[in-house]
């Protein structure tokens, strides 16, 4: 079964936000209505946003690391939030593993947000409704977009490309490969949640030199020099070993 | 988490309802086997049902309040199933209507006879209806407590104490008003509900102790390491992504200080358990209603600084990603 989701590579991320304001930017003008946004110009400003870009220190300094952490809803394949639901109106679908929320039948209760414990359910104060990352279900599947463009927002907008998007089910795609070789692990584990989307590690690249691949172990002369210019009625270098 | 009233008062209003629905029955029982004498039907069982079911009609409004979108409400009751909530919406009518049905076949005398057990217990219809409607009742408490002690990650409530102290209260409170009632009504019961009253109250102070104990010591699985997956032992947030409030800061954290915290609690211990059981006691001793009446009020003032509590203690995991706005 096909298990969409996001794979969030936390060593290049660099924290620019690009992900939260095209979330933001494509989910605020689709069909199922806007995105809250209480106050934006004075005191307190408040609003429903589906991704959440945090920073976090790790260690001390001088041995820290600043690690930004996107988060958005990470589709669970055993989703706590869903069986919860009174209405039925959060839903996982079958076909692509989505987790969705019907805003028509939500009664806006909240306990779906309280039986979610990665806090990525926010509730929207204009609809009064349960919202959430939609994986871009108005996008992916959408013909009239050129096929390169049918991945979500936030991946489209990554400048970095922390973001892969995929089927992660599917040992093939490059989500289930990068999750393979790169160490991917799920937040939380201890819940049993089995969250589907994935995070990368924070990763040191380091190369090590030996001197003796600097010099050339095998030159008689044990050191670098030019060669001697062979005279012009003997054959060349390269006449000799080209056979 | 934060507290939210209206759920503080729908939990603590039905409880006095099925609470006093039970005191009722329970005297109806004692008196088929004619431990107690038995009492008038409308005055007593009916007018007794009818206050059951304000209290849990006050409830089911309150609850309203809750609701983004309550005029959808009827939906909630599609996924029994799996969801508690669900549940709870469907026996909490239920329960309703089967008090007032019990109250009616009181008050208007429809109660014929149904059969007679060994030639001395006349088991007439309010009887059965009414052992129908106490399965329902501690089906609703069950409900009730089971929406908080089925989510494992709200580790104060994840405990069948939960389920135990949210029957066990919700009785005590519903016998202390049936013990007014019945002072009120003049009726021989009084004394037997007081007593009623008392165990039900201790035994109460024993279990809400019990999880105020097993929750102080609680080792919260969840740390920022898992929430993040990064294994170091110093790891800090610098910032939660947005600087003004969200849902998530709004919902999940009850916003007051840790002195306000623990006066809270002092004044539910205080409020729930001795000061009601002193003035009840004092009552008991020449039956004065203005005393059962004060009991009640305490207790049930004390059981909404409990509600608030017990939905304020406990710590969501979520609120590990949203320490510092930055
Ligand atoms: S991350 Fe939260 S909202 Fe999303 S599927 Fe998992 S439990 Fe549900
Ligand atoms: S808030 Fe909406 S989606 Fe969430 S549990 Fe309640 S009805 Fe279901």
């Amino acid at each position: 079964m096909s298990q969409l989701a996001l794979v969030i590579d936390l060593n290049v991320c660099v924290g620019c936000h690009a992900c939260v304001t095209s979330c933001k930017e494509w989910n605020t003008s689709g069909t199922a209505g806007y995105l809250a946004d209480m106050n934006p110009f004075s005191k307190d400003p408040t609003g429903t946003f589906f991704n959440r870009v945090q920073t976090f220190e790790v260690g001390e300094f001088p041995n820290a690391e600043t690690v930004h952490f996107p988060k958005s809803c990470l589709h669970c394949e055993d989703p706590p939030c869903v069986p919860v639901c009174p209405t039925g109106a959060s839903y996982k679908r079958e076909q692509d593993g989505i987790v969705l929320v019907d805003y028509d039948k939500c009664i806006g209760c909240k306990y779906c947000s309280w039986a979610c414990p990665y806090g990525v359910r926010e509730l929207d104060e204009h609809q009064k409704v349960m919202k959430k990352c939609t994986l871009c279900v108005d996008r992916i599947y959408d013909e009239s977009l050129p096929e390169n463009e049918r991945k979500p927002a936030c991946v489209m907008a990554c400048p970095t490309s922390a973001r892969l998007f995929g089927d992660v089910n599917d040992p093939d795609s490059e989500a289930a490969i990068a999750i393979r070789e790169r160490g991917g692990y799920q937040l939380m584990p201890e819940w049993g949640t089995r969250p589907a989307n994935h995070y990368l590690p924070r990763r040191k690249t380091r190369i090590t030199i030996h001197e003796d691949e600097l010099v050339r172990v095998d030159n008689p002369l044990r050191k670098e020099r030019q060669l001697p210019m062979p005279n012009s009625d003997e054959p060349t270098l390269d006449d000799v070993t080209s056979w | 988490m934060h507290p939210a009233f209206s759920v503080v008062f729908l939990t603590t209003l039905i409880g006095v309802g099925q609470g006093l629905f039970l005191a009722l029955y329970t005297g109806q029982l004692y008196s088929v086997v004619k431990v107690l004498p038995v009492q008038d039907s409308a005055n007593f069982y009916g007018l007794g049902s009818l206050i059951a079911v304000a209290f849990l009609a006050a409830g089911l409004f309150s609850s309203f309040f809750h609701l983004g979108h309550p005029e959808r409400a009827w939906r909630s009751a599609a996924r029994w199933r799996t969801s508690w909530l669900s549940r709870e919406v469907i026996a909490l009518p239920a329960f309703m209507g089967m008090t007032m049905i019990y109250g009616l076949i009181h008050y208007l005398g429809w109660n014929p006879v149904l059969f007679t057990l060994r030639d001395t217990f006349e088991i007439d219809l309010s009887l059965l209806v009414g052992g129908l409607n106490t399965v329902l009742a501690f089906t609703l408490f069950l409900c009730t407590g089971m929406i908080y002690a089925c989510i494992k990650f709200l580790q104060e409530w994840a405990t069948p104490l939960t389920v135990v102290n949210y029957t066990l209260l919700g009785s005590a409170s519903g016998f202390m008003l049936a013990t007014a009632f019945a002072s009120h009504q003049g009726s021989e019961l009084t004394g037997f509900y007081g007593g009623w009253t008392i165990l039900l109250t201790l035994a109460a102070l024993v279990t809400r102790v019990s999880s105020l104990v097993r929750n102080s010591r609680i080792k919260h699985k969840s740390t920022l390491q898992t929430a993040i997956g990064i294994r170091h032992d110093r790891i800090e947030q610098k910032a939660q992504g947005f600087m003004a409030g969200s849902f998530n800061t709004r919902e999940y954290f009850h916003g007051v200080s840790p002195a306000v915290f623990s006066t809270i609690k002092w004044t539910f211990l205080i409020a729930v358990f001795p000061v009601p059981l002193f003035l009840l006691s004092l009552g008991l001793t020449a039956n004065v209603l203005p005393l059962f009446i004060m009991a009640f009020i305490v207790q049930y003032a004390g059981l909404l600084a409990e509600r608030w509590f017990f939905f304020a203690q406990s710590r969501h995991p979520q609120n590990l990603y949203y320490q510092t706005v930055g």
